[in-house]
């Protein structure tokens, strides 16, 4: 088709901070433009239908599916993917605590599920199992069976309640 | 899997993307939120040449009172829904039903307008309108053009929508006092699609419920209004007369979710349930 539509697309966004100028293909969903257009493979295209989480990360300050974004639509967007949380340093007690409770075994889901953890403690300094539970609904972990990811949230949430009274 | 090859257009409003599908022709396909789209073109279960991306277009993301009416605009998201207090105050139905709507990573980027367009039989937001008796707005090049919920559903995945027709709002008549809604569902687990949900509407008075409005999803080609039962409650009966009548109201069919002997059960296990919901009762026998 051609006119006003096209295959290709130009956008400018942030990504991790830095700007970046690209002309990437009008179906190029947002992880194959992380992951082989700019060489961010930390985030994971699993299903590709928006059911496993693996793509889950950061656009305009809110979780979003990779897979069900198509680079195209995020001309001026801010994009975070877990290489720029974790230089950051902004994730660093939940992914410490990850470690500690042996919440990751092949680690395939974990930059998904750090991406949505990140988020619940964001919003709720105080979330129950059934919260973090909820909250990870859509993200799946074939190796875990959950629990520890759980534990790992629940103590990171408590741990920053106490740094915050502490602060007080 | 990925995309087929295709070509894209950014509308910068309304008039833009009804411009831009006409240029396309009628096969070409709105992008609201991409939640169901983008699923269906990786999967290559859809194959569209022509994408129109409204996502961008600010004036349709819009949570309005207008008199007794909450105006919804198409680009309202789920987590829109999720935050509102308009929406809490005016429509709670929608703020109960916006959480059970897929995964909070999805609620992000769906929107309402794309919901309703897209009209699975097992979304919760198209049982909303119907029990809250809402109109749909839609917009072509002759104008708008206004569509009460209960007509806009058609069938499975089918809507009152013309080619070349955007929905653009929805409108609710705001909840009147001594009113409540409620809405539940069944999902073998959280996100998903429901085995079979409902949302309820009623008057709460001392001599029991009126006016009811049980508008079932997942039990049916498009959400359904269980006329018999909404009947037997309205004239006072027992709950057990307006569970009878559902056998009547619905013709569920087997599907992944579950069987269509399941849902019948299920929708039963719903009505009770949602009736204590509305009458604050363990029971759910109206007070
Ligand atoms: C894993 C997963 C689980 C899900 N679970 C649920 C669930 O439990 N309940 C539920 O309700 N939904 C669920 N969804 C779907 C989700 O709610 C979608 O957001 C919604 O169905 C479509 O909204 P959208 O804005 O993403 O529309 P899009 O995907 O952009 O569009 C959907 C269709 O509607 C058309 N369209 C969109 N907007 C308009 C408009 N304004 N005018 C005319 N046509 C339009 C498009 O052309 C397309 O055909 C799930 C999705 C996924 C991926
Ligand atoms: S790859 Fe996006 S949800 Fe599975
Ligand atoms: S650690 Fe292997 S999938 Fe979660």
């Amino acid at each position: 088709m051609t006119g006003s539509f096209s295959s290709h697309v130009e956008i400018t966004l942030r990504v991790n901070g830095e700007p970046v100028t690209a002309r990437v293909e009008a179906r190029r969903h947002l992880i194959d433009f992380l992951r082989l257009d700019l060489g961010l493979t930390g985030s994971h295209a699993g299903c590709e239908h928006g059911v496993c989480g693996a793509c889950t990360l950061r656009v305009d300050g809110e979780i979003v599916r990779g897979c069900l974004t198509l680079a195209a639509q995020l001309d001026g967007s801010e994009v975070w993917t877990i290489e720029g949380l974790s230089d950051s340093g902004a994730i660093r007690d939940l992914q410490d605590a990850f470690v500690a409770r042996n919440a990751l075994q092949c680690g395939f889901c974990t930059p998904g599920m750090l991406a949505a953890c990140a988020e619940l403690l964001d919003h709720n300094a105080d979330p129950s199992r059934d919260d973090i539970r909820e909250h990870i609904s859509g993200n799946y972990c074939r190796c875990t069976g959950y629990e520890a990811i759980v534990d790992a949230v629940a103590a990171v949430a408590a741990a920053r309640r106490g740094l915050a009274r502490a602060a007080e | 899997m990925k995309p087929a090859p295709l070509s894209y257009a950014r509308a910068s409003d309304v008039g833009h993307a009804l411009a831009l599908w006409r240029e396309a022709g009628p096969d070409a396909r709105i992008l609201a939120g991409g939640q169901s789209l983008l699923a269906g073109l990786n999967l290559r279960l859809a194959e569209v040449d022509g994408l129109i991306d409204i996502s961008r277009i600010a004036s349709l993301r819009t949570i309005d009172l207008v008199g007794d009416t909450l105006r919804i605009g198409a680009l309202t998201r789920h987590a829109d829904l999720e935050r509102s207090d308009l929406v809490a105050l005016h429509a709670p139905a929608l703020a109960q039903a916006a959480p059970l709507i897929a995964h909070p990573a999805i609620r992000t980027r769906g929107t309402i307008g794309g919901s309703l367009a897209y009209a699975d039989p097992a979304a919760e937001l198209p049982a909303c309108m119907l029990a809250l008796d809402a109109v749909i707005v839609a917009q072509g090049d002759g104008g708008e053009r206004r569509i009460a919920a209960r007509d806009f559903f058609t069938g499975v995945f089918e809507t009152g929508l013309e080619p070349f027709e955007l929905l653009i709002a929805v409108e609710i008549p705001v909840l009147r006092p001594g009113r409540a809604q409620a809405v539940r569902e069944l999902a073998r687990r959280s996100g998903d699609y429901a085995m079979a949900g409902l949302v309820a509407a009623a008057d709460v008075t001392p001599a029991g419920l009126r006016d009811v409005r049980l508008a079932y999803f997942g039990v049916g080609g498009s959400p359904v209004l269980a006329r018999a039962a909404m009947a037997a409650l309205d004239a006072g009966r027992p709950v057990a007369e307006a569970e009878a009548a559902l056998d009547d109201d619905l013709d569920p069919s087997d599907d992944l979710q579950a069987s269509a002997a399941m849902k019948r059960h299920l929708a039963k296990v719903l009505l009770r349930r949602v009736l204590a919901d509305l009458t604050g009762t363990e029971q759910g026998r109206p007070a």
